[in-house]
């Protein structure tokens, strides 16, 4: 990952963020807000009360305590405004970084113009060579180069990208090492991906997601509520003969709003995005990170995902009465021209040097899949290595015993999810070979995890089933579709979706790029295909298949950051209550005395202490909302006892310290 | 003092004993199961189905459903205000009654419609017995429709993905005859055999030990008494309810009706548990509304027998508690409890004056009538709780990081939209309306003098309780309101029109539109809704709407009231 989570007031990005705050006050951006465009009102009406008051009419009380009530309602709306301001700037500096590798670079074209990289047009085709920068995302047409990607992925390896298959993408911005390639412009300039996430992120083209909306509504709600209160306060006050002055129920009113949450709620969602672009992900909307928290079950690859690469040889076993090192001489002399990875992984294992074993004239037989095997041969010896039927069918053709004991290690081997192979010297078994998939340290650690927020995996692989059973179990995951053909993942989808489940899954193959589509959230690896890239809702740079846990955990921390600070600030209004009522009432009903339970100093001090914490809580609860409410996999119930306890019972307790604490302080000045 | 507290003990264990299987039956007639009543109630049933063209298998939409349950209503609303309005020369009127005046007419057939039987005439002297039968007619049809109307969201929380919901017209008919008929049969019984007149002949005259002669109202008043009680109308026969010796002669008798108070509204919520096949959830439900019943009536039944803090810094004795405006015979304890009940199921009948209740007992009167659901009217008590329910999920559902889901189906904008707007309106109704009154009040002392017995707090708290049970459906008065004025009439009526069939509408569009929705399966990651902790999470959002919303005007009532008395 290339930038970790930086302070949240870094200086410049506070000062940017302040400037913009203040444009932010503009009633036509401020409308989008109901809860804070009512601030602002209130705010407005309480300018004109101190205006009125500075010219003498002291019906509303003092200019000064108007004054200082018009103040802190202004700071609440910029502290509010500054939430939003500083998550945009934080986002926006997050992409500038990401942009800083889309400078211009020139574009070499194949008919040798050299043009601007955001000359390019979609289809032009260019050529890259070692040493040059890729000047546009594409797709290799012909040849085969190794990358350095670290610029978008902080991972300093060079890969192997390649026309053709599966890993024929390349972003602009990364570098050639080596090699030549041709490739053919996928997007239009300003089109890209991360175009479209830098817009996402600077709020341009943020859209609100469905649970945004909700709540949006939900808090329009309240503050419908506490409309009705303050202003149906005013025939009660008449009737009890209480004076009320603006002041007191503005600030009533602006108070019992949920302005912690309607202040913090547009740099919930900013932040939220923020966050996936932190951890490399490209999303296309805000609704897929949500979406991602909401995921029930979730589709992986064996290969790469569960297990590292592919199989290695784990154990030599040689045939009854045959020389542990004869067998392995043998063994390595059959996989000398073996170039596959399991090959290698013998030479490994057997760790010595096939030097030793120079033999003369040696003949390679390469691997068919009609014989099913290979091998060497070498003056009068035929070694042979391969699938045991085949080496079976060779042997017992010669006339010779497949020995019983290889038949029972064979059958062991493929229990335990392993692959065996068997060495032959002139048709008669040496002894066999076991491949193993070897599951990626710590991936049963992330399973558990991801069952515990209540995720099923599904792993998928081409495996027979035994063998897919067996790193099923041990993997810990808990399904998995065996010999799969791309057509059964999008059969898989359609089954859980259609039960109602949700889905995610990771995808690089240009034959994922249906399932993907399907999917209620696909990833594409960045590495993958343009179709793959285009069919999915998110793109990971990092090509992480198990970043769709952290995408996941990123989703739930925005539906619960929102929660907890919509729980929070309405718990809030308890303590208000009990610290604006008595002051209201407390001249006229001396007896209500009893209600002013926090003994504050004065009707006057009361009101503002309660104005004031209520401003002041926004800025101290804006690094929460921007780095986002921890989640912990404990399962639902205890999950919400946990945040109902925290911030539905703190929401009742701290106000009221603040409140006290902030009128010991005020009641000095009144 | 013992004894009291044991008899209160008595009526909750009485009454739960019997709302659980009561409720099993319930269940059973909603899902159209077989019951060993069937042979008595299938004829009958057939009959009215008959009658009516109606063929009761017919499934119906949400919307269809409220088509039905609103004309039922109106054509009803229409013939009683006819009746009310013509009483003085139509039948069975032997003590020659007058007929209602309009804006009388309309507040009382409104009064009787919306189940709320707000009484701004006193039945003695205000109805004739055609008039009183009307009335007893609308507590079956009110109640019924409110029984009907739950079923139907009952269906539409157990159905996976449909629009179809049963039929409304079934579900009333069986309400009516297989529910509410026999059980009120059987309270009518006993309580003629306990001494409430049951007659269609006019006053008795009697000449009592001084030799005064007495003119004695009576009619067919326990057949209406049983089902007052028992459909949470609250409309009493006579003027006084159930305080009167005729309407409530003895303790057994208000044990009977104490007991109805709160027979079918708990029963409902077991019936619930059965029709959606969850009963942990009805469990769940049920305790919640039990904790906030209980919260609002512990500290009543200690207010009223701790007695009067005015009186006894006077230094009089009160060993019998706060005894004013209460019968004898049930002393403090049996009517605080009652008061509660009355009030939290938004039936309204009462058994003790509300207006001479201590200010604490008052305040949580009020409160059982804004929060209006710990048990709450019959069917739309549940309704009203499935509001919350739908509140708390939403949030609940943030809080633990996943998208809100009830029963399977995800609440959604739309939802949340009609929860909130439901929500809304009680304490709209009740504050908009106090402020109205006491906005006229206070302009035009002179002209609204009569309004008010006890100015002052008091005098506040009388305004506030009025629209308080014209929006919750009640029933109740604080009394000492000069209430039968043009401007009472209408106003309240309006607020009980308003109260009683949009919290209806909403919660069965709510209803309606998630049982259209896909069905999700239950995985690891759902919130379960069948939890202490989640009950907690509904009882902390009832709590907090109900405090933010009215706790300004509170103070200025019966906290004020409060204070000031014992300071």
């Amino acid at each position: 990952m290339k930038s970790n989570n930086p302070s949240v007031f870094q200086k410049d990005l506070v000062q940017q963020a302040l400037k913009q705050s203040f444009r932010k006050l503009d009633p036509r951006t401020l409308i989008q807000n109901p809860v804070m465009f009512t601030v602002e009102i209130g705010t407005a009406i309480m300018l004109v009360v101190s205006l009125s008051s500075l010219t003498g009419n002291h019906a509303q009380g003092s200019f000064g305590y108007n004054f200082t009530v018009f103040v802190v309602l202004l700071l609440t709306l910029l502290f509010a405004n500054l939430a939003e301001a500083i998550a945009e700037a934080r986002g926006k500096a997050q992409a500038d970084s990401l942009r800083k590798t889309r400078q211009e670079t020139p574009a070499r074209l194949e008919n040798g113009k050299v043009l601007s990289s955001s000359q390019l047009q979609k289809g032009d085709i260019f050529v890259c060579e070692a040493g040059d920068v890729i000047p546009s995302d594409g797709e290799i047409i012909e040849g085969l180069a190794t990358i350095d990607e670290s610029a978008i992925t902080g991972e300093s390896a060079p890969v192997i990208r390649e026309a053709g298959g599966d890993k024929s993408s390349v972003t602009g911005g990364t570098k050639v090492l080596s090699d030549r390639i041709k490739v053919v412009v996928t997007t239009q300039p300003g089109e890209s991906f991360l175009d479209q996430m830098i817009a996402l992120v600077e709020g341009a083209s943020r859209q609100k997601t469905p649970n945004e909306i909700a709540l949006t509504i939900l808090l329009a709600g309240f503050t419908l509520v506490f409309i009705i209160v303050t202003v149906t306060l005013k025939p009660f006050a008449d009737y009890a003969h209480v004076p009320i002055t603006i002041a007191a129920f503005i600030s009533l009113f602006v108070c019992l709003i949920p302005t912690t949450i309607g202040g913090l709620l547009s740099a919930i969602g900013i932040a939220g995005m923020d966050r996936a672009l932190r951890a490399n992900v490209i999303t296309k909307s805000g609704r897929a990170v949500e979406t991602a928290g909401d995921i029930d079950v979730l589709l992986l690859d064996k290969t790469g995902t569960i297990t590292i690469g592919n199989r290695k040889a784990t154990y030599f076993y040689p045939a009854p009465g045959v020389d542990e090192k004869h067998f392995l001489k043998a063994v390595v002399l059959s996989s000398l021209s073996d170039e596959t990875p399991e090959g290698k992984s013998i030479l490994e294992l057997a760790g010595v040097n096939p030097a030793t074993y120079a033999v003369d004239n040696p003949r390679f037989i390469k691997f068919t899949a009609e014989t099913r095997s290979s091998g060497i041969d070498y003056g009068d010896v035929r070694i042979r290595k391969g699938a045991t039927d085949a080496i079976r069918a060779l042997s017992e053709k010669a006339g010779n015993p497949f020995p019983v004991e290889i038949e029972q290690r064979v059958k062991t081997i493929s229990s335990n999810g392993g692959t065996p192979l068997v060495v032959s010297e002139n048709e008669w078994v040496l002894g066999v070979i076991e491949l193993q998939d070897i599951i990626k340290p710590g991936i049963q650690e992330r399973f558990e995890r991801l069952r515990r927020m209540g995720i099923r995996t599904v792993m998928v692989t081409g495996d027979n089933p035994l063998t897919a059973k067996y790193i099923a179990d041990k993997a810990g995951v808990d399904d998995f579709i065996a010999e799969a053909k791309p057509e059964d993942k999008m059969n898989y989808i359609r089954r859980e979706q259609a039960e109602g489940r949700l889905v995610a899954m990771m995808g690089d193959g240009t034959n994922d790029a249906p399932a993907l589509a399907q999917a209620d959230v696909g990833v594409a690896m960045n590495s993958g295909t343009q179709a793959a890239k285009e069919a999915g809702n998110m793109v990971d740079l990092d090509n992480d298949p198990t970043k769709l846990i952290e995408v996941v955990e990123i989703g739930k921390q925005l539906l619960m950051t929102r929660g907890t600070l919509t729980t929070f600030s309405i718990a809030n209004d308890v303590a208000k209550y009990f610290a604006i009522i008595p002051a209201l009432f407390v001249v006229a009903i001396p007896a209500l005395q009893s209600l002013n339970v926090m003994k504050l100093h004065s009707p006057e001090s009361a009101i503002l202490s309660a104005v004031i914490f209520n401003a002041l809580i926004i800025p101290l609860l804006i690094p929460l909302a921007l780095r986002g409410v921890a989640y912990k996999p404990i399962g639902a119930s205890a999950l919400l006892r946990r945040n109902l306890l925290l911030y539905g019972l703190g929401g009742v307790v701290v106000p009221f310290i603040g409140i006290k604490l902030i009128d010991v302080v005020v009641s000095v000045f009144i | 003092m013992n004894t009291e507290i044991l008899g209160i003990v008595l009526m909750y264990v009485l009454v739960l004993a019997l709302a659980v299987p009561l409720g099993r039956y319930i269940g059973k007639v909603f899902n159209h199961e077989s019951t060993w009543l069937d042979a008595l109630f299938n004829p009958l049933d057939r009959l009215f189905f008959q009658l009516g063209g109606i063929d009761p298998h017919r499934p119906m939409t949400w919307k269809q459903h409220l088509v039905a349950l609103l004309t039922i209503n109106m054509i009803w609303f229409i013939f009683s205000l006819f009746v009310l309005t013509n009483m003085s020369w139509l039948p069975l009127n032997p003590d020659g009654n007058p007929s209602m005046s309009a804006d009388l007419a309309f507040n009382t057939s409104v009064s009787f419609v919306t189940n709320t039987n707000l009484q701004h005439y006193s039945g003695e002297t205000g109805l004739s017995y055609l008039g009183q039968l009307t009335l007893m007619l609308w507590q079956f049809i009110s109640a019924g429709t409110g029984m009907a109307i739950s079923a139907v969201v009952f269906h539409a929380l157990r159905e996976r993905t449909t629009g179809e919901l049963g039929n409304f017209y079934g579900f009333f008919v069986r309400s009516c005859t297989r529910i509410l008929f026999p059980i009120a049969l059987i309270g009518a019984v006993i309580l003629v055999f306990n001494g409430t007149p049951m007659t269609f002949e006019g006053k008795d005259t009697i000449t009592t030990l001084e030799g005064v002669t007495q003119h004695i109202s009576r009619g067919p008043a326990a057949a209406f008494i049983s089902i007052k009680q028992l459909g949470t109308n609250g409309g009493g026969y006579y003027g006084p309810n159930s305080t009167h010796p005729l309407e409530n002669p003895n303790y057994l008798t208000n044990l009977l009706e104490t007991v109805f108070i709160f027979l079918i509204p708990l029963a409902l919520v077991f019936a619930m548990g059965r029709v959606v096949r969850r009963p942990r959830l009805a469990w769940m439900v049920y305790g919640v509304m039990t904790v906030g019943f209980l919260l609002l009536v512990v500290p009543s039944i200690y207010f009223e027998m701790k007695g009067n803090p005015a009186l006894a810094d006077l230094g009089i004795a009160q060993p019998l508690g706060s005894m004013e405006g209460k019968e004898v015979r049930f002393g403090p304890a049996a009517s605080a409890y009652w008061a509660i009940n009355t009030t939290c199921t938004s039936n309204g009948s009462v058994n003790a004056m509300h207006d001479s209740l201590t200010p604490l007992t008052g305040l949580f009167a009020l409160l059982g009538m804004m929060i209006n659901c710990f048990y709450g009217g019959v069917g739309v008590g549940f309704l009203n709780f499935f509001v919350f329910i739908i509140l708390a999920v939403f949030i609940s559902g943030l809080l633990v990081g996943r998208t809100p889901e009830f029963l399977g189906k995800k609440v959604e904008a739309r939802e949340i939209k009609i929860a909130m707007l439901v929500a809304l309106l009680h304490p709209f109704l009740i504050l908009a309306g106090t402020a109205l009154a006491s906005y006229l009040y206070t302009t035009n002392p002179t002209e609204y003098a009569d309004w008010l017995n006890n100015p002052g707090f008091h005098g506040f708290s009388e305004i506030l309780y009025e629209f308080s049970s014209a929006s919750a459906n009640n029933g109740s008065g604080f009394e000492g309101l000069g209430d039968n004025t043009p401007f009472w009439n209408l106003v309240s009526g309006l607020v009980m029109l308003l109260a009683r069939y949009l919290p209806i509408i909403g919660p069965v569009a709510i209803a309606g539109l998630l049982a259209r929705k896909k069905y999700i399966p239950e995985g690891a990651g759902t919130l379960k809704t069948d939890t202490a902790t989640f009950g907690i999470m509904v009882l902390a959002v009832i709590s907090i709407v109900a405090a933010l919303a009215f706790f300004p005007a509170l103070t200025l009532g019966p906290l004020a009231e409060y204070f000031t008395m014992t300071k």
